[in-house]
């Protein structure tokens, strides 16, 4: 398997704060690699710099190197549009635009340069299919996104961020606002999403990380304590920290 | 039993606290149709008198006892529109700038800055208009509206710096800082994941503003350029010296015009017939129903402007 991301000594500050210290991780192309840690422990944070989400509030600043396909993403003059729409991303609580269903997947898409009906709609098919939300909403493609359920809006968040094609796809606590039917659904389609995109979760639900990732690191501090393979890092980490964190002693 | 009977004192004190504050807020509706019951009372002569035809009559001849309220009607609509054409593009920019684009350090003061402009008395802008403005009209531009724009019915007429247009001017001077402070303060509430996601899929600042932000809050901002409406709509002391006074209807807006409220500004201390006075009150009162209208409707607007996505 390849090493699609490729993190060096990367430092982050908030302003004066330094909120990630020496992160050093690899993520693995077509794989699931979950971070977990406790809260305020930079697993967000870290997530947000591989796709410069940072640069949007003035005061960040970024040390070290992101390595994605052989490029360091974080040198100056890097074209961050290009940058997102390689790197997609889907946020904590669902956050359809004020548009229609149809709108919203064929908005990344109209921004990229397509100007063909027909070729918008077939993709926002496939986008749509990709997410698993074709079958409940194909007959409602011009309803207001808002008229979906919160679980439908999230996946019809995953559905926009995979209608441009993006390469990585980062997902930040992606159901922590939905229930555990809804959940089930969004796992499915990580699982399902793996065979064409190398996807990054951040999740405070261990069985989460457990169940649908490959790789896990373990943040604390804005550190990498252990990143490993998940399997290993749930039954036999190899740090203390990981062990006590995982079953349930503190965090 | 102490137990007992401090609940009892608490009950009491709650239902006098109830009864205070039920008492006051009654008391604004109260006096709003109380306002509104005097208007009518001291309209009765003009009503009895002129009935509808009050409304569309453009005749104002205090010689004769004949008044209509129809110059002063569209005078006051007209002024509106043109101070809301003018204000709504540049408060949107001002408030898109303070929230989006201006560095921590400049948001503060260019804030205030714009809510200072709201404190300044209006008969100061008056003044203002009048002395400084008018003139400057009058010598530059509006010769030159004239000569490029003339040929179009509504560009035309004398330029004197005084008129519709310049009171239109002047009001949307007045009513910036309100727009923009309330549209600034919808744009703060998208949420930041919003914008986020906006430059999620690969959009710039321009394209998350005017595909996200803008129709996410867009019931708000009308609800906050209806605001400004009712403002422009009553404004009294600086559309009267502005405005010319003139109770003729005429399509030119460079031509001196007149207002509800500039009309009873003017007029009130020369009104000894009661059918003069009474007329001046029924001007009054149709101005409280539009700016009553007008305000419902905002209110309204605001109150349907709430987002029910992002839901857990």
């Amino acid at each position: 398997m390849n090493n699609k991301i490729n993190i060096k000594n990367l430092n982050f500050y908030y302003g004066e704060k330094q909120a990630l210290k020496n992160v050093n991780l690899i993520v693995r192309e077509k794989e699931i690699t979950a971070l977990i840690g406790p809260s305020g422990c930079g697993k967000t944070t870290f997530l947000r710099c591989l796709n410069r989400m940072h640069d949007l509030y003035p005061g960040n600043r970024y040390e070290g190197e992101i390595i994605l396909d052989g490029r360091n993403i974080l040198e100056k003059g890097l074209d961050l549009i290009k940058l997102r729409s390689k790197v997609g991303m889907v946020f904590q609580k669902p956050t359809p635009f004020p548009m229609s269903i149809y709108e919203n997947i064929a908005f990344g898409l109209k921004l990229l340069g397509f100007k063909k009906k027909k070729e918008i709609t077939e993709r926002v098919e496939k986008a749509l299919k990709d997410s698993a939300l074709w079958d409940e909403i194909k007959d409602r493609m011009g309803e207001h996104a808002l008229s979906l359920s919160g679980g439908q809006q999230q996946r019809l968040c995953i559905a926009r961020a995979v209608a441009v094609e993006p390469e990585v796809i980062l997902m930040d606590e992606p159901c922590s606002a939905l229930d555990p039917v809804a959940t089930a659904k969004i796992e499915d389609l990580m699982t399902d999403l793996k065979k064409n995109y190398t996807v990054v979760i951040v999740t405070h639900n261990m069985q989460q990380a457990a169940r649908v990732s490959e790789y896990t690191g373990f943040f604390m501090m804005g550190e990498v304590i252990e990143f490993d393979y998940t399997q290993k890092i749930f039954t036999a980490p190899s740090n203390k920290l990981t062990e006590d964190y995982i079953t349930g002693r503190f965090g | 039993m102490a137990f007992f009977e401090r609940h009892k004192a608490d009950k009491i004190g709650d239902a006098v606290f109830r009864g205070v504050s039920y008492f006051f807020a009654v008391l604004v509706v109260v006096l709003m149709l109380f306002i509104f019951a005097v208007l009518f009372k001291e309209s009765l002569p003009s009503i009895r008198k002129f009935g509808l035809k009050f409304l569309t009559s453009a005749a104002w001849d205090p010689v004769q006892l004949e008044f209509g309220a129809l110059p002063a009607i569209y005078g006051t609509i007209v002024s509106s529109i043109i101070a809301i054409v003018i204000a709504v593009p540049i408060s949107l920019g001002i408030a898109i700038f303070l929230t989006e684009m201006a560095p921590k350090g400049l948001r503060g003061p260019i804030g205030t800055a714009i809510e200072l402009l709201a404190s300044i008395p209006s008969i100061i802008y008056g003044m203002w208009g009048l002395f400084v403005f008018a003139p400057f009209l009058s010598d530059h531009i509006e010769p030159w509206i004239i000569d490029h724009l003339g040929f179009i019915p509504i560009f035309n007429g004398a330029p004197l710096g005084i008129g519709m247009l310049p009171a239109g001017f002047i009001l949307s001077i007045m009513i910036i800082p309100f727009i923009s402070s309330v549209s600034r303060e919808i744009f703060q509430m998208v949420p930041p994941i919003m914008k986020e996601s906006g430059y999620g899929v690969g959009a710039t600042k321009w394209e998350v503003i005017r595909k996200v932000v803008i129709p996410y809050t867009r019931s708000g901002l009308m609800g906050a350029v209806i605001l400004g409406l009712g403002r422009a709509l009553g404004e009294t002391m600086a559309v009267t010296f502005v405005i010319g006074n003139s109770h003729e209807i005429s399509k030119a807006l460079l031509d001196p015009a007149t207002s509800i409220s500039a009309t009873l500004a003017n007029e009130f201390t020369e009104a000894v017939d009661p059918v003069y006075l009474s007329s001046l009150v029924e001007l009054g009162l149709i101005l409280f129903v539009i700016t009553f209208i007008v305000l419902v409707f905002s209110k309204l607007l605001i109150g349907g402007f709430s987002y029910k996505g992002g839901r857990p």
